[in-house]
């Protein structure tokens, strides 16, 4: 089976039915992606593919076949991802760290300028155990804030 | 999760026709989509099944449209895709807000209609939806096509008329006349699942489903019949009290879900005003 991994091509021997996840971190030796509950409600696995967040423990790899998928590990190759692993560096956004990368992976379908009511929806299926979602917020929103303008005045300077 | 592929196999038709072919040749195959309630069976064992058929990537199964007034969604349409739909949010808001409240966006991009249907769980958010809607589901199998009311789909817990060698194509939805409303209630407002949730249409005719309160989702009848001719809202909550049979489970209480199955009522009655 034939799917593009953080912008490589893996040829997987797997059966069909394995998940998404365990591909990644066994077949692929990626292990940025974790394993919280195992069945879906804690996003703590949440992976791209083709650019849909997913929680990976429920996929079997042949959803994934000929896809694009996108892991931790090759979040930060995108701005928004660069942007959202420098604010939760900067405000704290990760705790143990667990849901981390699910969190970043979750968040980085959104688009720049989103609300916070935007980041809580596209952020409510994935779990905080050390509850620190005021600072995961935080995070998201600096991240995603509009590039400011360079005033007219300071462009003149 | 406990690997044992072994015992586990994947048919992927490329189409329809193909997938027909092979459940009428082997009806024991269990067909299979987003997959959101395949992985928790297998993860915790109580997945009787071993041997499944692929329906995720087949296109005549995919996408929503309206047809001589009726919206038609393919079964393996998405809750991501139901929320994004124009036609969904002006026809059958209700369904559109039921599809934003299962689980999160992870599951919303993977879970589809067909396949809640299927699953035929009396916690299945959408399904009061589709009985307040007077909808249909129509079943294909090699020898036809078939559609039966949404009402008459389920025979009892978890089972319903669908044969084993038919699939679910497609959810057809008539025009509705009359206010939508709609409601979950579970432990918390993201990501949880129902403890009892209702779907109502409030119009010449008056139509109230509720789901998580008896084996199957329950379209009350009684209970809408005395709203319909101007009965008073007490009238209609012990009409509706007789028609459910809420248990106590891992979810709530059987006491509990009967007082917020009347609450719900008189909400919706008041709402809707």
């Amino acid at each position: 089976m034939k799917l593009t991994v953080n912008g490589k091509t893996r040829n997987v021997k797997a059966h069909p039915m394995k998940r998404l996840l365990d591909v990644l971190r066994e077949d692929c030796g990626l292990t940025g992606t974790k394993e919280g509950c195992g069945e879906g409600e804690c996003g703590a696995c949440t992976v791209l593919i083709d650019g849909v967040a997913v929680d990976a423990c429920i996929v079997p790899v042949a959803h994934a076949e000929g896809c694009r998928v996108i892991t931790i590990e090759g979040a930060t190759a995108t701005r928004t991802g660069k942007a959202l692993q420098n604010a939760f560096v900067v405000h704290g956004g990760a705790q143990c760290g667990i849901c981390t990368p699910g969190m970043i992976l979750a968040a980085t379908p959104l688009k720049t300028g989103a609300s916070l009511a935007e980041i809580k929806v596209a952020l409510a299926g994935n779990l905080c155990r050390c509850t620190g979602y005021p600072a995961i917020f935080r995070s998201v929103e600096s991240a995603l804030k509009t590039p400011r303008r360079k005033s007219s005045r300071a462009r003149h300077l | 999760m406990p690997a044992i592929f072994e015992k586990m196999s994947l048919v992927r038709p490329r189409s329809l026709t193909a997938a027909l072919s092979l459940l009428t040749s082997d009806p024991t195959l269990t067909p299979i989509a987003g997959c959101t309630d395949v992985y928790v069976g297998l993860h915790f064992g109580t997945m009787p099944h071993k041997r499944f058929i692929d329906l995720w990537r087949l296109k005549e199964l995919h996408g929503i449209s309206v047809d001589r007034d009726v919206l038609r969604i393919g079964a393996t349409t998405t809750y991501a895709e139901i929320i994004a739909s124009k036609l969904v949010q002006k026809r059958v808001p209700m369904l559109a807000a039921a599809a934003g409240e299962v689980g999160g966006a992870q599951i919303q991009n993977r879970g589809t209609l067909g396949g809640n249907v299927a699953n035929a769980s009396p916690a299945g958010d959408t399904l009061p939806v589709l009985a307040a809607a007077g909808a249909r589901v129509v079943l294909r199998s090699h020898a036809g096509t078939r559609t039966v009311p949404f009402d008459a789909f389920y025979t009892g817990y978890r089972t319903s008329v669908r044969k084993p060698e038919e699939l679910i194509t497609a959810i057809e939805i008539p025009r509705i006349d009359g206010r939508q409303w709609w409601r979950k209630v579970g432990t918390r407002r993201a990501q949880a699942i129902s403890k009892i949730m209702m779907a109502a249409v409030r119009g010449k005719d008056v139509r109230i489903a509720i789901g998580s309160v008896a084996p199957t989702v329950v379209l009350a009848k009684q209970a809408a019949a005395v709203l319909s001719r101007g009965g008073a809202i007490a009238e209609a909550r012990a009409a509706l009290l007789a028609e459910i049979a809420p248990i106590d489970d891992i979810r709530s209480t059987g006491a509990y879900r009967a007082a917020v199955a009347g609450n719900l009522l008189e909400e919706f009655w008041t709402v809707t005003k």
